[in-house]
């Protein structure tokens, strides 16, 4: 039994199908990334996965236990971050808390202790007291996550919730999630930063036009799709580059001859691994989507 | 690069429809509800009601009446609702307070009898004339058209005040003579019966009328108690719609998908809502009306119950109708745009901008329809007309009405942010 499965999820609005028979699974302790272009129907999937879209076929069960849409209790275990910062601006980040706290059942000390511990995770202690509305980028955000995890979710989606921050609130955020999984809470992670799913997550779904068109870790995704060699790149002081494709570095040598051999002095020699944004454009294409 | 301006200016105007309506659909309604109140007006005599109350019941009084009858500006009324017995002076008075009219004429007992004496024109009984000072005109109608009749309309009084005062001075008519004016008086009245006065200027005062404010003379500040209702409804209409734009931000921003995802319902939602408008609206009442007890001397403490009672159903009407509004629009700019049509619109033709009264008998009715006619009235029985608590009984019944339909409106309308 996984803490979230879903079978064969389908949503049309008006003629655009948005999920397109959507198949997945999440595991415990696991954070699975979901990635897609633009329209690809990662929102509208983590809308569905919080009863907030009634499917037109297909089924979201959460341990085990069928989630119609809008059914509440049959999600208590799950939390979600939304993309927006979905916070009261005047309010402070207790106040915030507090009211989000009590929307989501908990009172008196629970409560108490739920905010007290969010702020900590979100390392706004010292600004507990102050209106969101002064906080920067990155505060919101944190803020934000907080606002979702008062409960302690056993699943928690998060969709996006590093867009827009600078690069030290990022690394808290990252921190933030690693101490989620370390806790043993299942997390869905949507984004468009591939960098960043390749550091946080487990496995990664990707989505295009409605559907999942691959699934797996990493390693598993690059290996079906573009193979496992890797890229050495060597670059001449006349300006010209030759690109090589190898499977062991005991081919180094003899690029390193054929280097020497070329004419102009070498520059620079760079070798890359397989990267998880060239996975991601070979299974979804160059094209725009909007 | 200035005319680069005014194209981007421009461009931005036509695609913000809000702001469109701001700027050219609300001028054309206003200026259509201005001109239905006053346009009607000009086009038309607007009536004054007045009741009679005829304590002489001589001949003279009834030929009075009938002349007053005549008058295109005068409504007369004779008798209470659902009654055929004729005003008398306690209950044409019961009638002005209750607002169902603007003034009362109460016609002497002794007029017929009393002869008018130019010499000394307030010799005679005096007319009575009980008015509502709410309606400023009405009194100064009445009387002005009562002189005119009495000139116009009864010669054969103002022609025996003339023998009269021969006689007097003239050192006396004989016998004779005043048998041949007798006789020719009478077919004087018989050619003034056939051929009814025209109208003709308004001559100088010749009969004596006291004139009584009834419902305002006791008032500490007339204007006050007669307005603080209007204004303070239009302002909590304004409030209310405003306030009830904070589910719109809630919906932009994204905090209404993430609250509908707790355990909180839509339905929860709204009442919280309402619950919180309803206690912002009760409270924007209290300070207005404390501020004009303490400052406009407005007999609040002398009409707490009256007011407890009006504040909070009219409070519970605005909010649930700020809700309304707020459900119907897409966006806060929306809202903004459809809440000042509305909430000015509303206010004008209720009674908030200028009283109902003046209004052509049309929208009057028309105005009945509007809740906020309701709280105005209700507020007016108060703290104008001193009513017992028992008038604000259906006011504040149809306002309670009137919110719990709006919700019932509201909710129906916010289903769409159920569940996609």
């Amino acid at each position: 039994m996984y803490p979230l499965q879903i079978e064969n999820v389908v949503k049309t609005f008006a003629s655009r199908r948005a999920l397109d028979g959507v198949s997945l699974e999440l595991r415990d302790a696991e954070v699975l990334g979901l990635l897609g272009p633009n329209g690809a129907g990662k929102s509208t999937l983590v809308r569905t996965i919080m009863g907030r879209v009634r499917p037109d076929s297909g089924t979201v069960s959460i341990f085990g236990q069928p989630a119609a849409a809008g059914d509440t209790d049959a999600r208590s275990e799950a939390g979600v971050v939304p993309q927006e910062i979905a916070l009261y601006p005047n309010l402070t980040s207790r106040e915030n808390l507090s009211v989000f706290g009590r929307y989501l059942g908990l009172r008196g000390n629970a409560l108490a202790e739920a905010m007290t511990r969010s702020l900590e995770w979100a390392a706004l202690t010292d600004r507990a007291n102050e209106p969101v509305k002064t906080f920067s980028g990155g505060m919101k955000r944190r803020l934000n996550m907080a606002a979702g995890v008062l409960h302690r979710p056993r699943i928690l989606l998060l969709d996006e919730p590093t867009v827009g921050v600078d690069p030290q609130s990022r690394e808290r955020i990252y921190q933030m999630i690693e101490a989620l999984r370390a806790e043993g809470v299942s997390l869905i992670y949507t984004t468009h930063y591939m960098e960043e799913a390749e550091r946080l997550c487990d496995r990664i779904a990707v989505m295009d036009v409605g559907r999942v068109i691959a699934t797996g870790t990493k390693d598993e995704l690059v290996r079906d799709t573009i193979g496992t060699k890797r890229e050495v790149v060597v670059s001449f002081a006349d300006g010209t580059q030759v690109t090589h494709l190898i499977d062991d570095a005991a081919e180094m040598p003899r690029i390193m001859r054929e280097a020497e051999s070329h004419g102009s002095a070498i520059r620079d020699l760079t070798m890359k691994s397989p990267s998880l944004e060239k996975v991601f454009l070979h299974l979804t294409g160059r094209g725009l989507r909007e | 690069m200035i005319a680069s301006v005014v194209r981007a200016g421009w461009l931005n105007l036509r695609r913000d429809r809000s702001a469109l309506m701001l700027s050219f659909i609300v001028p054309i309604v206003f200026f259509s509800i201005f001109a239905g109140i006053f346009g009607a007006q000009k086009s038309k005599t607007p009536k004054t009601t007045v009741l009679i109350a005829d304590l002489d019941r001589s001949d003279t009084s009834r030929r009075l009446i009938d002349a007053l009858r005549r008058e295109s500006a005068l409504d007369v009324v004779l008798t209470p609702k659902k009654s055929t017995t004729p005003f008398d002076a306690q209950s044409a008075e019961a009638t002005v307070r209750a607002g169902d009219a603007p003034v009362a004429l109460i016609i002497p007992k002794g007029f017929g009898t009393t002869q008018i004496r130019f010499d000394a024109p307030n010799s005679g009984p005096a007319f009575r004339l009980l008015s509502d000072s709410a309606d400023p005109i009405a009194d100064q109608v009445v009387g002005g058209l009562l002189q005119k009749t009495m000139m116009m309309s009864m010669p054969e009084m103002m022609m025996n005040a003339g023998v009269s005062e021969v006689d007097r001075w003239s050192g006396g008519l004989t016998t004779q003579q005043k048998t041949n004016i007798d006789q020719n008086m009478k077919g004087y009245r018989a050619f003034n019966a056939r051929t009814p006065a025209a109208a003709a200027p308004r001559g100088d005062s010749i009969i004596r009328i006291e004139t009584t404010d009834i419902i305002g003379q006791n008032k500490a500040n007339v204007i006050a108690a007669l307005y603080a209702a209007g204004i303070g409804v239009m302002f909590l209409l304004f409030t209310a719609s405003n306030a009830g734009g904070a589910l719109l931000e809630e919906n932009e921003s994204g905090t209404l998908d993430r609250i509908l995802t707790t355990r909180l319902t839509l339905t929860q939602l709204l009442l919280g809502k309402l619950a919180y408008l309803w206690m912002l609206g009760f409270t924007q009442m209290c300070v207005m009306f404390l501020w004009g007890a303490l400052v406009f001397r407005l007999q609040l403490f002398q009409h707490i119950g009256g007011f407890l009672i009006m504040a909070l159903s009219t409070s519970l009407a605005t909010s649930a109708f700020g809700l309304l509004l707020a459900s119907i629009c897409r966006t806060r700019a929306q809202l903004g745009a459809m809440s000042t049509l509305v909430v000015l619109s509303l206010s004008a033709i209720g009674g908030s901008m200028f009283p109902r009264f003046l209004m052509p008998a049309g929208l009057q009715k028309a105005g009945l329809v509007l809740f906020n006619s309701w709280a105005i009235d209700g507020f007016t029985n108060v703290f104008w007309r001193e009513l017992p608590l028992t008038s604000i009984v259906l006011p504040a019944a149809v306002l309670i009405g009137w919110g719990i339909v709006f919700f019932i409106a509201a909710r129906q309308l916010t289903k769409r942010w159920e569940i996609a």
